[in-house]
């Protein structure tokens, strides 16, 4: 039952002359819960806006089930939205909003009555038929808005920074909602977010987007494991990136040291960005693994120290449950799957170095900076 | 200091309020004297209610503060619409021409009016053209600001995203805007409607030059009359009329306070299916 619903091609967007979108392809499966991850600007929510038909693209092609729906308005596309301020209507109360596309289409009142108490049971509002949407909680309005776009049996549900303004706490709880309702009903979700915890955790694909360009496309563990260049591998979770020589297949040059790894396909001697993970990377004593530096901070984190260690001028940043002080000297060791190594990139040399982390660099770096003035 | 200001208020609230309450009291004496209270009466108000004349100039002044301000409020609220869509500069650009005629003054409207009115009637070889259409299309010019006013800024405080949503549960861009927007605007409109009927029911200076002697409203008449005394009876003309906007006002102001407290409390009752 896998098969392509939504098909973007070479998707560009322009607003008075300024790119958004960048020839944004991709093809959406149905019955997934496919998130579009970014930050601000990235064109993740003018991609959800071109889908639910509020934006017709500069240029390219949506294929909705196979037939181009360019041209076709919002309102005739099987496609429904949750808005990121929840957009309910304020003259009618909770039944009335969830009615509100069946009495559009002109259903009759008993089925309208039926499906919207099934509706109530889905989103856990049962008893909230007559109450005034104004005065209802953030998580109750978000579920209010959940089930006046599924009453429809849209075949996609696309959802805007749905959980933005709730608390932490509600958001996690909302977060398991969601995901629970997407298997019950077994649409396709397609769902804009900037929080990757939130991508990774609700996700069957992810895709990153930044710059009006999509950087990579993949399930939450390939995109955390194999990120493809230094701005996903930045973006998802932290990373200390550094510059590397591609020596053979399983063997790369850092550090002036050769290490094993499970990367290959590159070509000889090709410059590459490599990426170790913080919470990868195993503390031995100095000498005894293949690294040894010396700690300049550390910060308790409740779970874990995240600590800040000097590797001959390049500063790493370390998870560890172990705790060492600054100015200790320690040693580290790599195993062969801690590291991934990546295609060199317009992002290279941006991200993954943890040097200015601790306070007294950041002081000697705004020093030179205004030196350079 | 806060006495003074105290003072002050009573003092504003004495000049505001001292005409009507003579007028109102007036109303009610028996005597023709404005300075000696003689008898309590009614008789002022059956005498009103007697004079045919005056109850057909009344009637006129309804006739055209209703009907111009129905076709004002919807021409109005149809052009704040299409405002509101309109982008930056030329958005301010319309928004400033339309607050114009608010300001100009009513003689300078009501003498230019006249002009346009004359010259279409030469052009289309009419003999009298100022009447009751005239007279019409005047009020409905003048109100038409006052709607605008009134709706703009609730179009430009909505959440823009109810309309998308109502979009998006398959709504065309009409059915959008009369099941959703409307809602949204509706104390505007109101408001906008309530000030067109008191401005139209009340114009004297433009409805004096664009009106003919067909047609003649109730406040054009009583200038003509100014130039002889005032029969007292015109007082309780004037007693009821300030009560009837008087009450039109406080009754906007109620429903706007229980529409607002509805909405806080969640008691705003699903009407229909329960019923």
């Amino acid at each position: 039952m896998k098969k392509e619903l939504i098909k973007l091609e070479n998707l560009v967007m322009e607003f008075d002359g300024q790119r958004v979108l960048d020839n944004v392809s991709l093809s959406i499966e149905n019955g997934r819960f496919l998130t579009l991850l970014g930050p601000s600007g990235c064109g993740k929510t003018t991609t959800l806006r071109i889908i639910g038909g509020f934006l017709t693209p500069t240029s390219g092609t949506v294929l909705f089930d196979g037939q181009p729906i360019n041209n076709v308005p919002a309102y005739k596309r099987q496609i429904n939205t949750v808005f990121q301020n929840y957009a309910l209507f304020p003259h009618l109360d909770v039944y009335d909003n969830i009615a509100f596309g069946l009495r559009i289409a002109g259903v009759k009142e008993p089925e309208i009555d039926r499906r919207v108490s099934e509706m109530l049971s889905v989103v856990s509002l049962n008893g909230f038929e007559n109450r005034s949407v104004t005065a209802l909680s953030g998580g109750q309005q978000q579920r209010v808005a959940i089930a006046r776009a599924l009453i429809n049996r849209p075949k996609v549900l696309l959802l805007d920074e749905p959980l933005g303004a709730l608390d932490l706490r509600l958001r996690k709880d909302m977060q398991n909602e969601l995901k629970r309702i997407q298997q019950e009903v077994g649409i396709t979700f397609i769902y804009v977010t900037h929080d990757q915890e939130e991508a990774l955790s609700m996700s069957d694909t992810v895709v990153v987007m930044d710059s009006g360009r999509i950087q990579q496309v993949g399930t939450p563990e390939d995109i955390y494991n194999e990120p493809a260049n230094a701005y996903v591998a930045d973006f998802i979770g932290e990373s200390n990136i550094l510059d590397g020589i591609m020596k053979s297949d399983f063997k790369v040059n850092f550090f002036g040291r050769d290490f094993d790894c499970l990367d290959k396909g590159f070509a000889p001697d090709e410059p590459v960005d490599v990426v170790i993970r913080p919470e990868d990377v195993d503390i031995v004593a100095p000498g005894a693994g293949q690294l040894t530096g010396t700690v300049t901070n550390v910060t308790f984190k409740g779970v874990h120290y995240d600590t800040i260690v000097n590797f001959s001028g390049f500063k790493w940043l370390i998870q560890t449950t172990d705790f060492n002080a600054e100015g200790s000297r320690i040693g580290i060791r790599l195993n062969p799957d801690d590291i991934h190594v990546m295609h060199k990139s317009e992002y290279s040399g941006m991200f993954g170095d943890y040097s200015s982390y601790s306070a007294e660099y950041d002081e000697i770096a705004v020093a030179e900076e205004s030196e350079e003035e | 200091m806060r006495n003074l200001s105290k003072i002050i208020t009573v003092i504003v609230f004495i000049f505001l309020y001292i005409p009507i309450i003579v007028l109102a009291v007036a109303s009610f004496s028996s005597g023709t004297d404005l300075a000696v209270f003689k008898e309590f009466t009614l008789s002022r108000y059956s005498e009103l209610f007697r004079d045919t004349t005056l109850l057909t100039l009344l009637r006129n002044s309804v006739i055209i503060a209703v009907l111009s301000t129905a076709i004002a409020t919807i021409l109005g609220t149809a052009a704040a619409v299409g405002i509101s869509r309109m982008k930056g500069r030329l958005r301010k650009l319309v928004m400033g021409m339309t607050n114009i005629p608010m300001t100009n003054p009513d003689i300078v409207t009501g003498v230019s009016l006249a002009l346009m009115f004359a010259f279409t009637g030469t052009v289309l070889k009419l003999n009298s053209v100022l009447g009751f259409w005239t007279l019409l299309i005047a009020h409905i010019t003048f109100n038409l600001p006052y709607v605008i006013l009134n709706v703009m800024p609730r179009l430009t405080n909505m959440n823009p995203f109810l309309t998308d949503a109502a979009l998006d549960l398959g709504c065309t861009p009409v059915q959008a805007f009369f099941k959703v927007t409307i809602h949204e605007i509706m104390p505007g409109i109101i408001a906008g409607a309530l000030m067109s009927f008191t401005m139209s029911l009340d114009d004297f200076v433009i409805s004096y030059f664009v009106t003919g002697s067909g047609f003649v409203t109730l406040p054009v008449e009583i200038y003509n009359y100014t130039k002889k005394p005032i029969h007292p009876k015109l007082y309780a003309l004037f007693t009821l009329m300030f009560i009837v906007i008087l009450a039109l006002m406080v009754t906007m102001n109620l429903l706007q306070g229980r529409n607002k407290k509805a909405r806080i409390h969640g008691i705003a009752a699903r009407t229909g299916k329960e019923a």
